[in-house]
């Protein structure tokens, strides 16, 4: 081959490929806008809500699997799978009735039995199931439509518990998948939802596939979050993974996707700035910063250390770290409930609040006996919010004058260590950071973080009969009022307690193409009601 | 040759059974645990150990090797902790786009990595040789990511000409699978490329102070031949060597490339399975990987006989 041949194949090659003369085989223009490519927050690599609780395998279950009860936008449970539901006056006596048409992926009808078994299977593993597990007389099927849940005592919040949005969801499966061990993996997903899971197209890790469910029959309300008809406007929707927050930028800025559920602040002002995609705050519910300390050894076994670290810290300096100058996407939380939801509280939390002083923190440390021992500070550096808030502790604690033994690692071993119970030197940990939904953080039901039963806790495992007190309280409250007051006196001794440091109230973004339209704010992305144009 | 061949595949026996013993015990003194990462955040301890027994992570090292040993011996890699599908299905499902990766980039290592030395050999001293050498330093000092990065950016965002990411099996057809590959080649080739360069111009420049090479001169034959045919057939054996050497190299950048460029592929299931602690899938990950190293090597063993003549096992 000559020069010229070369230059000549060249300059062929680029027309071609200019040209689109290299391109994949395209889709017809209405095929391609009934596909919906979506980047999760994560990698589907199960697909079982309730053996696997992460937030990933409950975005994509909705989509697969119905609800009795779906959370509103106005956070009230609403009927969703149920028709009708009738309460003794004694409040022990629950009757429900399904509503007519209601199939499985599979072409089964949804029968009460499939209903006893699912919420068998979910109240083993949720922590509002096996409260009601624990009051349960029996769950039984009337007949194919009609099912009771017989109780010992009252549990006012049972629709709230079959319709709440927080992992793990009471999704209804069929019967013969419901019965699997709650504690192992289910290997067949048919559910009774809006969308099929096309088990052959997945790849764990890369691509997971939902096609549209043709027999589904939507309420006729308006959708609102899980509740109301939930109208699929699209076929097909594809789930890629993209695990670099640049790549996924790019893939969403050429077009490739259609929608990036969580763009990374770093990346939101190039977004922004691109005339054919639209950028919005994702969850209006945010996320709540936290670090724990473990109360079982010291120094923060005494509140007075847990307390010292508490008047010391800047949450400003948490949030900036984590969402730098963007002021749309944080505000201080002196409090441990959602802002700007019905029970949020700032009571107890003046500790947080105003200038904070070094010198009175410093103090009370010193008061708490602490000597300059190490304090080890678990710190995954593969999640870029615990590393960003690990960094301002490490910094924070040496202000203190605490001996920081910070150890860098995975979200992986945090997981792993967080859970040992023996002393630092054992392999244990002194603190650790995470961050909590804020769905999971508007009332205590949900809460886990927020108990305070000891050897039951949560990782940290704080004792504080006074928190636990007023948890009852929550549940047995009859109206918002007591509810409210319940929650009030509960932040109050959660404080004075020091169950665990919130670092501040984050949200994030989610940001899809202009030819996407109907993408609403809530915890979780709702594909009803999303349609594209081609 | 064909008894040596024999030898070397039942060599590769002892050599797995180690690695697989190694791998298991390296994970399992590894600090993490995969029941706490599919409990979730809001999980019970309480939970997290009962998903711990159901997984029979609580039994003794001994007989979770001996469980483990027992299947691999019966051709089974066991199932995903995580998926709960095969790890053979998992890794069939990943293996095209990793084995497509690596053969364009070997292939567009070799067209462009060994001319480029045999001219810089070829024109030693001179400003070719300077301006290919620099290139070669540029490409070994630059890491894959940074060069996956701009490629994107140029190629992809700003041309329109390939796109940012995803793989196309190649059963969709030629051109469809070529597209998406070209970019993370040329960004996982680099350092090979700048490797390859450079042992080629070594190799060659040795070569061709040899008194054949004179004398293939001064018989009149041409350049072309005497490069070529020549010379870079007693260059070979070292070029070979590393080209083997950089299979491993390619199967390290693969990682990364794939999480850059979002192809489905081995590296990416491996990273993924090591954050999850996924441990069937990382053992079957690096059995595979150990086994195509050693015949890789096995290869270049066997590709030396063809290039010297003089080699005889």
């Amino acid at each position: 081959m000559d020069r010229r041949t070369l230059l000549k194949g060249l300059a062929g090659a680029g027309s071609l490929a200019a040209t689109g003369g290299l391109s994949m085989p395209a889709l017809s223009q209405g095929a391609a806008a009934r596909t919906l490519r979506f980047v999760p927050q994560a990698n589907l690599a199960n697909f079982d809500p309730i053996w696997g609780t992460q937030y990933v395998v409950r975005n994509a279950a909705a989509m697969v699997w119905d609800t009795l009860y779906g959370i509103d936008a106005k956070l009230q449970p609403q009927r969703q799978m149920v028709e009708t539901e009738e309460v003794s006056d004694d409040g022990l006596i629950w009757t429900f009735r399904l509503r007519p048409g209601l199939k499985f992926h599979d072409g089964e009808p949804v029968l009460s039995k499939d209903v006893v078994a699912s919420l068998t299977r979910w109240s083993a593993r949720d922590p509002m199931g096996l409260m009601i597990k624990a009051l349960q007389q029996e769950l039984t099927a009337v007949d194919d439509k009609t099912f009771k849940w017989v109780l010992k005592q009252p549990y006012p919040k049972l629709l709230y518990a079959l319709g709440k949005n927080n992992s793990p969801v009471a999704f209804i499966m069929p019967e013969r998948i419901a019965q699997t061990d709650p504690f192992k993996q289910i290997a067949d997903y048919v559910g009774s939802g809006p969308m099929k899971f096309a088990k052959s197209e997945w790849v764990p890790g890369a691509k997971a596939v939902f096609e549209k469910f043709a027999d589904y029959a939507p309420r006729q309300e308006k959708a609102s979050w899980l509740a109301g008809g939930k109208q699929m406007l699209v076929d097909r929707i594809e789930w890629v993974v993209i695990p670099d927050p640049a790549t996924a930028a790019a893939a969403l800025q050429n077009g490739e996707v259609d929608w990036w559920e969580s763009p990374i602040p770093d990346l939101a002002p190039v977004l922004k700035k691109n005339p054919n995609i639209s950028v919005d705050i994702a969850d209006p519910l945010g996320n709540v910063g936290s670090f724990r300390m473990n109360h079982l050894h010291p120094p923060f076994n005494d509140v007075k250390a847990r307390r010292a670290v508490l008047m010391a810290m800047n949450q400003e300096d948490y949030m900036r770290a984590l969402v730098g100058d963007d002021n749309s996407l944080w505000k201080p939380l002196p409090g441990f409930f959602t802002p700007d939801t019905p029970l949020y509280t700032e009571e107890g939390g003046e500790i947080l609040k105003g200038k904070r002083d070094m010198a009175a923190a410093k103090k009370l440390l010193a008061e708490s006996g602490y000597s300059g021992q190490p304090v080890t500070c678990v710190v995954a550096q593969d999640q870029p919010i615990t590393k960003a808030m690990g960094d301002v502790t490490a910094d924070l604690l040496k202000q203190l004058g605490m001996n920081v033994d910070f150890v860098a690692t995975d979200w992986g071993t945090v997981g792993a260590r967080r859970a040992q119970k023996t002393s630092p030197g054992q392999g244990g940990w002194q603190m650790f950071h995470t961050w909590h939904a804020g769905a999971d953080c508007i009332n205590p039901a949900p809460y886990t973080a927020i108990r305070a039963n000891g050897d039951k806790a949560w990782f940290g495992w704080p004792k504080s009969e006074a928190v636990e007190k007023e948890v009852t309280a929550w549940f047995d409250a009859k109206n918002l009022d007591e509810e409210k007051a319940a929650v009030k006196r509960l932040s109050k001794a959660a404080f004075e307690d020091v169950i665990y440091a919130p670092t501040g109230f984050f949200l994030s973004y989610t940001a899809w193409r202009k030819t996407v339209s109907g993408v609403v704010k809530g915890p979780l992305p709702f594909f009803w009601g999303v349609s594209k144009t081609a | 040759m064909l008894s040596y061949t024999l030898r070397r595949i039942l060599a590769t026996l002892p050599v797995m059974a180690i690695v697989a013993l190694f791998v298991f015990g390296l994970l399992y003194i590894a600090p993490g645990d995969p029941a706490a990462v599919i409990a979730g955040d809001q999980a019970s301890p309480a939970d997290v150990e009962r998903i711990r027994q159901s997984l029979g992570l609580d039994q003794p090292f001994l007989v979770q090797f001996g469980t483990w040993l027992w299947r691999i011996l019966h051709f089974d890699l066991g199932t995903s902790i995580f998926t709960n599908l095969p790890v053979v299905s998992l890794i069939a499902q990943r293996i095209e786009p990793t084995l497509s990766l690596m053969t364009v980039t070997l292939v567009l290592t070799l067209v462009i990595a060994v001319p480029l030395g045999v001219v810089a050999a070829w024109k030693a001293g001179s400003w070719v040789d300077r301006t290919i050498m620099a290139f070669a330093v540029f490409g070994f000092s630059l890491p894959v990511f940074v060069v996956g990065y701009v490629l994107a950016y140029v190629f992809a965002l700003e041309l329109e000409w390939f796109p940012v990411q995803g793989y196309t099996p190649l059963a969709n057809g030629v051109l469809p699978w070529l597209r998406n590959l070209v970019l993370p080649s040329v960004a996982l080739g680099c350092v090979y490329i700048a490797l390859i360069a450079r042992i080629t111009r070594a190799s060659m420049l040795e070569v061709l102070q040899q008194d054949y090479v004179r004398t293939a001169r001064a018989k009149g034959l041409g350049q072309r031949d005497i490069l070529f045919v020549h010379a870079l057939k007693n260059a070979a054996v070292p070029i070979v060597t590393v080209i083997g050497i950089g299979i491993a190299l390619l199967i390290g950048g693969a990682v990364v490339t794939e999480s850059v460029f979002a192809i489905p592929g081995l590296g990416r299931l491996t990273v993924d399975a090591i954050l999850r602690r996924d441990y069937p899938v990382i053992q079957g990950i690096v059995l595979l990987f150990s086994f195509l190293y050693v015949l890789v090597n096995l290869l270049v063993d066997v590709v030396y006989t063809l290039v010297d003549p003089r080699i005889r096992y």
